[in-house]
């Protein structure tokens, strides 16, 4: 074996499971989280990126295993009662969504972080860690030999759960949204247009937040509970300063979410051995500097910053 | 464990837990002193993203400190790094949202997790530092009571004075900035002034729990004791003193069971304790929560069927020419009002109970008692009379009218009826005297 197959191996065994995966995980956030942001929910997503913490536990108990499926339906569980307990709040209390959102998403992540050191204090797979910092390091692919293993179906078949979940949940998001595309578009834009000609958004907007949901759980391993609402924001928010489009809103936020993913990861692995480091950066916590690092960017280079507009109000008013 | 609690509830688990129990509990009055003026202007949001960014400055305090020699654990130094932070993330805030693209909710949410991923990356450079005191780093995320300090603890009674104090000095400019920041303007208040000194106070709260509640839930232990206090009673004065003595009680509860079990993070427990207490406010509060509005809604809906009930029989009555005292079919008066047989029943036994209506000799008959004729009167009195009102005085047509006399009359106050009867009476008063139903004797309609 030469030193260049070695590097092939090695690069392909400890390091291609967690970029990839974190680029599954911005991209499909960064499309769902386009949605959250043209309809003006932003805070829904923190909301729901915390409150699904006790379903993904309760999920975890009851198996004992990494098996997505009993994780997603606790984390869809947990979110609709989340949705529903926010609705509640603020009816009877009349609450401001934003204060009856931190009382119920703060209570539940609260009862989640609880139950986690209660039920799984002696669980190597689900720890508070993994909350907090995502575990993007630990989704290596020993099988790996070589270019080769990925026409290998052994090797494939023995790719980390977790990111064959992230990648079903891309495949689902992309179809929901080829599906879906104009009711959407129609549920963001325009709702009293909507209402006119009868359309419902609501089954569209409960759709909506179950995806977002299953992909809070899909993003759990990558990036942890709190960093992957980085994932959710940060993609849509640069596309936002760099494009007035809907169809490329959604590209430019695709986009976006590679670009700070493989930045994110690339500069976690790399800064640090430059500086003659022997570890390596936290890479989810990289990839959330980098989602602000790229709005800033964008901001400055945005073709609708307050500058620019300014100077166009002005020369067409001479 | 239940015996370690117990202990640490009644303060005789040593000296030093019962000192960091008290410090926790007098914490705990002052963040949720504070978080009531922050809840009211609107602030929750930005504390909670201010209280995420003090995470890098933490750290890099403690980088600092380790590289340039000094002590890494001292609390003043690392409680500085995040302050400073802190006050970055709220001003990075102000300038997304001035790129005029994004709405404050996204700006904040981006915020927030880009400075706890700077937190994130610096933390694994502490992890890699000879001294490698991450453990002590990491329980300033989700907060660990249990070790603290008995100086620690005294800092934050002390704190918590400081607090009190403050916010007595400016609660008349506080409160008129909460309820109308215009007001407070134009009564020449120094609305950028105040909003400063309560921001810098939700600061001073937020890096002084950073030790005992941890930076991720501090900001549930300002909004939740807040809101629970607002379920209780509309008045500030009263909303404060609340608020304060459920943040008391969750830091109290927190720091107990922390000393109990130091494994479980502080900052869960903290805000577990809180939302227990909103949780009985919700079910319990007298004007806002679930029981009262449900025994509201009941007592709303007997009210409403027991209208039309009688309002039926009157009716029917009316068509069958018979006097008020007379049986009639209960199955037309559920046909009348669209009821199922069920329904008919069972608002009949209730109304049978109440003594308003008994059987009315043949099976399937009731009959008005004297106490029902008296109320039956009333209620087809009020419906006329409104009836009468909006088709006279709004130019309402007629089946229009009935619809809006059958919405409205059950709540109808008694005034306001006056007042709809003194109006017809002086229109007309030939109508006037349509509307009131005939006397019991030799009733015809």
């Amino acid at each position: 074996m030469t030193l260049a197959e070695l590097t092939v191996a090695e690069f392909l065994q400890l390091d291609l499971v967690p970029l990839a995966s974190a680029v599954l995980a911005c991209v499909t956030c960064g499309l769902l989280g386009t949605l959250l942001l043209l309809t003006r929910n932003s805070m829904l997503g923190d909301a729901v990126s915390h409150a699904v913490l006790p379903g993904i536990v309760a999920g975890f108990w009851v198996t004992g295993t990494r098996a997505a499926l009993p994780m997603v339906g606790g984390a869809i569980a947990a979110a609709l009662a989340a949705v529903a307990l926010i609705g509640l709040v603020r009816r009877l209390a009349r609450l401001e969504a934003g204060a009856a959102m931190g009382v119920v998403f703060s209570g539940m992540f609260a009862l989640g972080l609880v139950l986690l050191v209660r039920s799984g204090a002696d669980r190597v797979d689900l720890d508070l860690g993994c909350v907090l910092y995502g575990a993007l390091e630990t989704l290596i692919w020993p099988e790996a030999t070589g270019l080769a293993s990925l026409a290998d179906r052994a090797a494939l078949v023995a790719l980390p759960g977790q990111f064959l979940l992230l990648a079903a949940m891309f495949a689902v998001t992309v179809l929901a949204l080829a599906l879906f595309w104009k009711e959407l578009r129609l549920a963001a834009f325009d709702p009293a247009f909507g209402a006119v000609i009868g359309f419902d958004p609501r089954p569209v907007r409960a759709l909506l937040m179950l995806l977002i949901a299953a992909a809070c759980v899909a993003a759990f391993w990558a990036v942890g509970s709190i960093l992957v609402i980085a994932a959710l924001i940060g993609p849509p928010a640069i596309a936002r300063l760099l494009t007035e489009r809907y169809a490329a809103q959604f590209l430019l936020a695709a986009a976006a979410g590679a670009a700070i993913a493989v930045a994110g990861y690339a500069a976690a692995a790399l800064v640090p051995a430059a500086m003659g480091a022997a570890v390596g950066f936290n890479a989810a916590g990289m990839i959330a500097v980098m989602a602000g690092f790229g709005f800033a960017l964008a901001a400055v280079a945005s073709p609708f910053r307050p500058a620019l507009r300014r100077r166009r109000a002005a020369a067409s008013r001479a | 464990m239940s015996g370690d609690l117990l202990a640490a509830l009644t303060l005789a688990a040593g000296h030093n837990a019962a000192v960091v129990v008290l410090g926790c509990t007098a914490f705990g009055a002052a963040v949720g002193l504070v978080g009531t003026f922050v809840l009211l202007r609107g602030r929750a949001l930005i504390a909670d993203v201010a209280a995420h960014a003090t995470l890098p400055g933490v750290a890099a305090a403690f980088i600092g400190a380790t590289l340039a020699g000094l002590d890494p654990r001292s609390l003043w130094l690392l409680m500085a790094g995040g302050a400073t932070t802190a006050a970055l993330g709220a001003l990075a805030v102000r300038g997304a949202v001035a790129t005029g693209r994004v709405r404050d909710d996204a700006a904040m949410a981006l915020v927030l997790s880009a400075g706890f991923g700077a937190g994130v990356v610096l933390m694994s450079v502490v992890q890699s530092l000879p001294t490698g005191g991450q453990a002590g780093l990491s329980h300033f995320i989700l907060g660990q009571a249990a070790g603290m300090a008995v100086a620690e603890a005294e800092a934050l009674a002390l704190l918590a004075l400081v607090a009190a104090a403050a916010l007595a000095l400016l609660f008349n400019p506080l409160r008129a900035l909460c309820f109308d920041a215009g007001f407070a303007a134009a009564a020449g208040l120094p609305v950028r002034a105040l909003d400063l000194a309560l921001m810098g106070l939700m600061l001073l709260v937020t890096v002084a729990g950073l030790r005992a509640v941890g930076l991720i839930l501090v900001v549930a232990l300002m909004v939740i004791p807040a809101v629970t206090a607002r379920l209780l009673t509309d008045r500030l004065s009263a909303m404060a003193p609340l608020a304060a003595l459920f943040g008391a009680a969750s830091g109290w509860v927190g720091a107990s069971v922390s000393a109990a079990a130091p494994g479980l993070p502080t900052g869960a427990v903290v805000t577990l304790a809180a939302c227990a207490l909103f949780l009985v406010a919700l079910l319990f509060s007298p004007s806002r929560g679930v029981l009262a509005a449900l025994l509201r809604h009941a007592t709303l809906a007997w009210r409403i069927a027991r209208d039309h009930m009688l309002r039926g029989a009157w009716e029917e009555l009316e068509r069958q020419r018979l006097g008020p005292a007379a049986p009639f079919a209960a199955a037309a008066v559920a046909e009348a009002w669209g009821w199922s047989p069920l329904r008919a029943g069972a608002t009949a036994f209730v109304l049978r109970r109440a003594g308003l209506i008994e059987r009315g000799g043949e099976p399937g008959f009731l009959r008005l008692t004297q106490a029902g004729i008296a109320a039956a009167r009333g209620v087809v009195r009020r419906h006329r009379v409104w009836e009468l009102y909006l088709t006279r005085a709004g130019g309402v047509r007629a089946f229009a009218a009935h619809r809006g006399a059958d919405l409205i009359e059950h709540t109808l106050p008694p005034e306001v009826e006056a007042e709809v009867e003194a109006w017809l009476e002086a229109a007309d008063p030939a109508l006037a005297r349509l509307a009131v139903p005939p006397p019991v004797e030799g009733a015809r309609a």
